[in-house]
Formats: C-alpha cells, structure tokens, sequence
C-alpha cells in the first residue's frame, strides 16, 4: 500500500534537472488542455512523460524489479532497504534541523547513529525496534515548510511524478544523499542502481494494483501524489481544503 | 411439575435477556467516534489475524466480512456522490443505485488484496479533537507493523441513533484522501461520456479486475 516513496528524488540527476526544469518550463506557455486542472496546466506534457515512462517501466524496469524480487530472498531485500534508509536518516537529520523540528532532528541523528554502529551500517533496522521513530524529511518538504508552493505537478522522466518544487530541490537532495558522496564512480553507480531497483521491487504490489483500482492511472496517480505531499509537507496535518465542501475542482457534468 | 414449570420461565427469561443483549448494542447510548474506530480496527486486524481464508486472500471472503463488518458503519451513498461531483444531482435513482454498487465492487476487491497482506499489526488511536456538538470529526490513526507507521484517517458524520451514531464518510490512507482520489477520475468520464459512460467504464473495469483476480496467483 506504500505507493509513493520519497526516495527516488536524490539520484545522481544533479545539474541536468536544472536544465530540465528550464525546458519543462518554456513548454509552459504554450501546453495546457481542454479541462486543465489548476494544479496540472502542463497535463499534456505530463502525460506523455507518464506514457515514456510506463513504456519504459513495462519493457525494462518491471521486469528486471521482478527478477530481483524473485531471486533475493527477502531478508536480504529487507537489509537493502535498512541500509539505504539509514543513509536516508542521515538527510533527514538535516533537513528536520532546517525547519527547526528538534525532536524529529534528535530522532533522525539518534537512529542513524544507532543502526550505522549497531545495525552493521545500516543494514539491521536496531533502531526501529528501539521504537524511535522515523521522520523522513527531504529538501523539498523543507522548502515547503518556508512556505515555498508546490507549483503545478510535473512528471520527470525515469524518476516519475513531482511537483517544480520538489525538482527544484532535487539537485540540493543529491547532494544530501551520502551515496553521491563516494568517489569511486564504480561503486556509486552500483549503489544508486541497486537503491532503485529495490525500491521499484518494493512498488510492484502497489503498482499492480494501481491499474486494478484507478479508472486512469495518470489521473489516479497525480491527484494521491499531490495529497500525499502537501500531507507531508504538514506532517499528516494539511490544512483542511477537502470537506465538506461541494467538489470544485470537478467540472460540473451535463 | 413445579419444577419444571420453573425452569420454563427460566429459560424463557435467559431467552429474552440473550435477545435484549442482542439489540442492546443497538439502543445503547451513541458511542464516542474514536470508540468506535478503536473498536472497529480492532475487530478487523483481530479478524484477519484468525482467519486463514482472508490471509490467503480469498476475495469472496473477505468481501462477506467487509459487508457485514465495515459497511454498516459507511455512508457509502454520500462517498460515492461526493466522488461523483456536482453531476451526481441530475444521476437519477437507478444510475446512483448502478455507481454506488460499482464504485463498491472497485474499491473492496481492490483492497481485499492489501487486506491479506496485514499480518501481526498494532495500531493506535490518536487523542480526538473535537467539540461533544461536532457534526462531523476526524480520528487518526496509525497501524504499525514492517517498515514506517501507516497514517489512516477516517471523517464520521454523526448519525445519532443509527448505528454506532457515526458513519465514516472518508477515509484517508497514508495522507491521500480516498473521494477525492475518485473526483477528478470520475469528471473526466463524466464529462466525455455522461454518467452512463461513468457507469460503464467502472462496470468495465470490475469485469477485468475479476477475471484478472480469477487467474492463479502469482508467486
């Protein structure tokens, strides 16, 4: 049920984000459809991005995500997903120190020191059934939390739904992800592919589902993603806009 | 003779007791909204803890359970007119009929598939927020289990009287509100095809996921 990790944002993307963001938003001017979504005026853009990306997924992504599976049995997959989530404690650290949450910053530092020294560099999660808990914040949660918007939702290719916040906050993620912080370009490069492959395999339950429960997975997709940012952005507590209001964002039907 | 005539009315009274016993649930005073999350998560987690047939993810299973468990304690028809939207009004008595029972079927084979999955969970119920004369609140809660803590957040309507007094109305899980997942989902349809075409595409896509879920599972 855990649809969208944070975790695919801080990759080795860096500067070609940058470039990226510009030329998605030079599309801005001229792509917006027939029943825009206010928060979506670059849906035609982002939809073909959604096709590459699904095409891609189908071809090449899943398949091997599913042999992964397959073949690891899961207490190694387990120890994969500790360790690149103790790397991810480290970022949180200092992104809860940035907005100023103590506690959250204490437990981040705490837990990543605990399960680097006790947990054989991460890979045991001591620090879970230590009961502390874990606040995974990124850079683009840390912008919001200073009030910088979410601006329209755009979907990036490979690396899938975002807002231009948060891709704007992607090149600062890199650089945060202690992965990027190893030198021999070999090793990183396996850490980071081995990082996402794990994380696709831990999404194939959710992802076949997905085209169980949504009527347009696109549509699906991008309406949880957006909730589920600005849910993180609040830490659980958005500020009530839903109900009960009448729908607003639903054109009204003939 | 007197003997007997003693235990008649004896079982007679332990008769009407047992049956006032079941209906007291009913009458008893309105339970408190969080009470009752607690009460329902409760029940459920210990329901498929027990019983192999839902862990198995048996679908006609857990199907039965959700009908006779949870969808007592939903407002399933305001869930499916709010995903609906404005158009909802013009739907007339036998479309809202056809919507709510596909939006239904959508939603509670989709799940049942999560529902296997939900092993030697905890939970908690976070401290309500709300004044006593609340028409409408929200109870947070979060299950624990593998991995990080799952936020699921439930809106009850007060109902005074009927049921437990509150009916859930949304639900939210892991921060996405689930009516308004449907919203914009459902207006596209509407709006290229009408209501009927809404209908369709749902009763459609009910069909796929059966015969999909028909095929053995994989490992």
């Amino acid at each position: 049920m855990i649809f969208f990790c944070n975790q695919h944002r801080g990759m080795m993307v860096r500067s070609s984000v940058a470039l990226l963001a510009l030329f998605v938003l030079m599309l801005s001017g001229c792509a917006t459809g027939p029943n825009a979504n206010p928060r979506d005026p670059l849906e035609p853009f982002n939809r073909s991005m959604y096709r590459f990306n699904d095409t891609v997924d189908r071809a090449v992504i899943k398949p091997v995500a599913t042999a992964y599976r397959d073949v690891l049995p899961s207490p190694v997959r387990t120890g994969v997903t500790n360790f690149f989530a103790n790397l991810q404690d480290a970022w949180s650290f200092v992104n809860n120190a940035l907005q100023l949450k103590g506690e959250a910053a204490g437990n981040s530092f705490f837990r990543f020191g605990v399960n680097t020294v006790l947990g054989l560099g991460g890979v045991l999660d001591i620090a879970s059934e230590m009961r502390i808990e874990r606040k995974t914040e990124d850079f683009g949660q840390t912008l919001g939390y200073w009030g910088v918007g979410s601006g329209p939702y755009l979907v990036l290719p490979l690396l899938g739904p975002s807002t231009v916040r948060d891709t704007v906050a992607i090149p600062v993620d890199a650089q945060g992800n202690l992965v990027n912080g190893i030198d021999d370009v070999p090793v990183r490069n396996s850490l980071t592919t081995l990082n996402l492959l794990n994380l696709r395999a831990r999404l194939l339950e959710a992802s076949d589902m997905l085209e169980q429960v949504a009527l347009d997975p696109y549509t699906f997709t991008r309406d949880a993603f957006l909730q589920r940012r600005q849910n993180d952005v609040y830490d659980g507590n958005p500020p009530d806009e839903a109900e009960p209001a009448e729908p607003t964002d639903a054109n009204t039907g003939k | 003779m007197m003997k007997r005539r003693f235990l008649n009315q004896w079982l007679l009274a332990l008769a009407a007791s047992l049956s006032m016993l079941a209906v007291l649930p009913a009458q008893a005073a309105d339970e408190a909204p969080d009470a009752l999350i607690n009460r329902l998560t409760k029940e459920a987690l210990d329901t498929i803890q027990a019983d192999k047939a839902v862990q198995a993810g048996d679908v006609a299973r857990i199907i039965e359970l959700m009908d006779e468990k949870v969808m007592p304690h939903l407002n399933f028809q305001r869930m499916t007119a709010s995903a609906v939207g404005p158009a909802w009004r013009q739907a007339t008595p036998e479309q809202r009929k056809r919507l709510e029972a596909e939006f239904k079927t959508l939603l509670v084979r989709t799940y049942s598939g999560a529902m296997s999955q939900a092993k030697n969970l905890s939970f908690n119920v976070k401290p309500l927020r709300a004044a006593s004369d609340d028409k409408e609140v929200l109870v947070r809660t979060v299950i624990i289990g593998r991995g990080d803590p799952v936020q699921l957040d439930y809106r009850l309507e007060k109902t005074p009287g009927v049921g437990a007094g509150w009916k859930i109305f949304n639900l939210n899980v892991l921060g996405v509100w689930l009516v308004e997942t449907y919203r914009s989902q459902f207006a596209q349809e509407i709006n290229a095809k009408g209501l009927d075409g809404l209908i369709g595409s749902l009763t459609e896509r009910n069909k796929s996921n059966a015969a999909a879920n028909a095929k053995p599972a994989k490992s």
